[in-house]
């Protein structure tokens, strides 16, 4: 019998391959309601040759091998449902390049957000990535292939979108380059005006390929940000109101919050978005067009705008949001997990009115977040609940809640967005047969030995 | 239940109306004024309910003390108008419940009362309040609740308000200082006009301050400054204590600036006015009050209010002018630092 643990030390210095229970024990579980599953050994590569190397052992020895970033996609994705190797991308976190005039960073698959961000805010303070609001340890690759969404998405889609450029170790060894980086030097397109095959990438949840670097687009920074915050305690406006102040196409990102603790959020819906300007003048301009915007619904005293102090702008203009992190430990205990459909906006009303259901029927303390996408193509909507770690019953009922909420979702428009296993499932049911059939030929294409991620879009 | 006491003979009798007259927004002449103030005392339709910014000022216009505002927001609410958007008045309504958090220091029967304002946290201290500076409350369960004029809210003040003077009773307060203006007029002009019993004494914070000072008037230095005062809008409820203001600059050597928004002639912060009316009324207002502070070189703007701070300073540094609140520049003339500032808020991106 092979010995996996030492030819994996064969491969990476062995302070980066582990197989102790305390470190398997870590990389069995993550932050959500998932059950635990550990993986038999662990390992950092540092380079593209080394995950080469480990995929190759892997496809020889048919074991299952797992990409994890920064663990924080919540919905179990990085849990290893077969064993098997975990892929730890967090050695490979170099940024490569800016490429200042093309508008891009070529980054390695492991960059975490915050390092992209810092790295941008001191170099080149004229321009930004698309930020998601979770951690800063998230990870800019492992965000887009789960089709992740950020501070740009309002304006520029998924974040997956803004991707220009991928290199990829496919399940059987080779290493390929996405885009035009696979024909010039340059990579300023994921696809056009070639065939995209980025796709057979992004949304499968690391079951097609481990990338090792990506391009993204770098947009314009303006020197000043500000924020607005609109309330309104009818459900039924928000789609409207989300609408208008897209195509007003001055806003940059749009969030929608409900949730009934810190009190002051009871009985309102939080639209809070920001604009941003190169002077005092260009904001205040977008401010007053915005005010006016939604003139109706202040004048019918259906909706208003109030006015921030300081220290409440303060935290709302930080990126990523600590506010969500701090709602993730209402119950202490650290465990959150939400269900997060993307769906049409249009939904928003009838979407927390279930989230509202279900946080009564099992008793459990709930928020939700409604990002617009592409200025009102779509939203994605958490139904989020918190529980506590230690107590087993919460942590069922959670579960339950959310479960209930992914079916509800998918029958009222909804698709899952970086869906658990459970939501795999249900969406697969739902799924035109042949769109199903489709997936499955590429995934057996690609990864015939079934070695990527098991267990996830388990199509074959 | 308590209901407001007001005494329609005294408007009979009226002959001015100064209370609507000399409304800053609403222009009236006498005769428009009489009838329309009583549509407002019969209970009738009259278009003051709905175009009142609800500034407080009309109390003070009123020479017979007969509270007209706190008629007004009684119509209001009677009558279901909403001077701010509905989802406004729900926020102030749930933030600030009490909910059984809140701060007690190491009280004495004399305390300090922050209100539900953390800037309290940070002035409140140095030789001005070395006797009394653990001895505090603050949070939810300690405030005045008067914002609700702000909303026809009356019957929340009805409500809450006898739940917070008990609940300042039950803590042995016997003395009362209010660092908030408003808590001041809550407990000696809106308590007592709907006849709710007040059983501790209050004290408004400039009468502490000029006590202190005259304690400490070896260790006072003159500051020779002229200042713009920025009055708040509950300064209208309780004007008598604009001379203690008066008595309690000339005892640290500051000139109030005489200028066109001020005393009687204030204009508010503000921001009230934009959550309620919009941005373009908030906005020339701001502009006006500004322009006249600038107008008479001040050396710093003093606050009375921290609403009005979190409304008002970073403007008035913007226009190059220096911010302060009251008990800072008390601060100053005893030797001491200014405490409250504005924070630099740098827009992370
Ligand atoms: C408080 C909080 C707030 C959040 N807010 C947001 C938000 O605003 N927007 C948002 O989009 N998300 C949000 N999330 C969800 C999630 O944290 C992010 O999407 C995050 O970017 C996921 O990145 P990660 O590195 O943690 O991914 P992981 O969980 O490590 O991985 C996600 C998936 O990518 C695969 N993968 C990882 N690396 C690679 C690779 N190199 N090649 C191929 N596949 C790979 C994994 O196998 C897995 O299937 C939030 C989470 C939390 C806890
Ligand atoms: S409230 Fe005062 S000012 Fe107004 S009419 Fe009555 S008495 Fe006159
Ligand atoms: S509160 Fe102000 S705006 Fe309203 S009527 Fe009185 S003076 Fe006029």
């Amino acid at each position: 019998m092979i010995d996996i643990y030492n030819e994996l030390t064969s491969i990476v210095d062995k302070d980066f391959v582990s197989n102790k229970p305390e470190e398997l024990y870590i990389y069995g579980r993550d932050p959500g309601l998932m059950p635990a599953h550990e993986p038999e050994y662990v390992v950092m590569p540092s380079t593209v040759e080394e995950v080469q190397a480990i995929v190759r052992l892997a496809n020889r020895e048919k074991i299952a091998i797992v990409p994890k970033g920064g663990g924080l996609s919540l919905t179990g994705l990085v849990i290893p449902q077969k064993g098997g190797i975990l892929l730890d991308m967090k050695k490979m976190d170099r940024i490569i390049e800016i490429n200042e005039k093309g508008s891009y960073a070529l980054i390695e698959g492991g960059t975490t957000h915050g390092a992209l961000k810092s790295h941008l805010l001191k170099n080149y303070p004229h321009l930004r990535h698309s930020i998601p609001d979770s951690p800063p340890i998230a990870t800019v690759v492992a965000n887009a292939v789960i089709h992740g969404q950020g501070r740009l998405t309002q304006q520029r889609g998924f974040n997956s979108d803004m991707v220009c450029g991928l290199e990829v170790v496919l399940p059987t060894g080779e290493v390929c380059k996405i885009g035009t980086s696979a024909v010039s030097d340059y990579w300023f397109s994921k696809g056009a005006p070639l065939p995209d095959l980025s796709s057979l990438f992004f949304g499968w949840c690391g079951t097609t390929g481990i990338i090792t670097k990506m391009a993204v687009k770098l947009y314009p920074c303006k020197k000043l940000r500000d924020v607005m915050l609109f309330l309104t305690d009818r459900a039924e406006l928000v789609p409207d109101i989300m609408l208008k102040l897209g195509r007003t196409e001055m806003i940059e990102d749009l969030v929608v919050t409900a949730q009934p603790i810190p009190l002051r959020y009871a009985g309102n819906y939080y639209i809070l978005f920001y604009i941003t300007g190169d002077s005092e003048e260009e904001l205040e301009y977008k401010r007053k067009y915005c005010w006016h915007t939604l003139w109706e619904y202040f004048e019918k005293r259906d909706g208003g705008f109030v006015s921030l102090v300081p220290e409440m702008k303060a935290p709302l203009l930080s990126m990523p949001s600590k506010d969500t992190t701090r709602f993730a430990d209402v119950s202490k205990g650290g465990g959150f997990e939400y269900s997060g459909p993307i769906a049409p906006i249009e939904k928003y009303a009838v979407y927390v009115k279930k989230l509202e259901e279900l946080a009564v029927k099992y008793n459990l303390y709930y928020s939700s977040a409604a990002r617009m996408i592409d200025g009102g193509h779509s939203m994605m909507f958490s139904f989020s609940y918190t529980f506590n770690r230690a107590d087993a019953q919460t942590m069922k009922r959670a579960k339950q809640a959310l479960d209930e909420a992914a079916e509800y979702a998918l029958d009222n428009g909804g698709v899952m967005w970086k869906p658990n296993l459970d939501e795999q499932k249900i969406t697969i049911r739902k799924m035109d047969p042949n769109t199903l059939e489709l997936m499955t030929r590429i995934k057996k294409l690609l990864d015939p030995n079934g070695i990527m991620n098991p267990g996830n879009w388990e199509v074959l | 239940m308590y209901e407001l006491i007001f005494d329609r003979e005294k408007c009979a009798r009226c002959k001015s109306i100064p209370c609507m007259t000399k409304c800053q927004y609403i222009k009236l002449d006498t005769v428009t004024a009489k009838k329309e103030w009583q549509k407002v005392l019969d209970g009738e339709d009259s278009f003051i309910l709905e175009a009142c910014t609800t500034c407080y000022a009309c109390n003070e216009y009123c020479p017979h003390g007969n509270n007209p505002f706190y008629m007004i927001v009684d119509r209001q609410e009677k009558k279901g108008i909403l001077p701010s958007p509905r989802p406004i008045i729900t926020m102030w309504v749930n933030q600030c419940e009490p909910v059984g958090k809140f701060t007690v220091g190491l009280l004495q029967e004399k305390a300090l009362s922050y209100c539900f304002l953390a800037h309290f946290n940070v002035l409140a201290h140095g030789k001005l309040f070395e006797d009394l500076e653990y001895s505090a409350v603050y949070g939810q369960e300690f405030f005045c609740n008067a914002v609700y004029l702000h909303y026809a809210k009356t019957s929340l003040i009805k409500e809450r308000l006898p739940k917070i003077i008990e609940n300042i009773r039950k803590q042995g307060i016997k003395e009362l200082v209010c660092l908030h203006d408003e808590c001041y007029a809550t407990y000696t002009s809106l308590a007592p006009a709907y006849g709710i019993e007040v059983p501790f004494h209050p004290i408004h914070y400039y009468d502490y301050l000029i006590e202190k000072l005259k304690a400490l008037k070896d260790k006072v230095k003159p500051l020779g400054l002229k200042v713009a005062y920025q009055r708040n809008c509950s300064t209208r409820l309780i004007p008598e204590v604009d001379k203690s203001l008066d008595e309690l600059f000339n005892l640290i050597g500051v000139e109030r600036a005489v200028r066109k928004y001020d005393r009687k002639n204030a204009l508010c912060c503000a921001e009230i006015i934009r959550m309620a009316k919009g941005p373009e009324l908030a906005d020339e207002l701001q502009k006006k009050n500004l322009d006249d502070m600038q107008s008479v070189k001040p050396d710093y703007v003093v606050f009375n209010c921290p609403a009005c701070w979190d409304s008002l300073a970073t403007k008035v540094a913007e226009r190059g002018m220096k911010p302060i609140h009251v008990i800072d520049l008390c601060r100053l003339a005893v030797g001491e630092e200014q405490s409250l500032n504005l924070e630099k808020m740098e827009a992370e991106v």
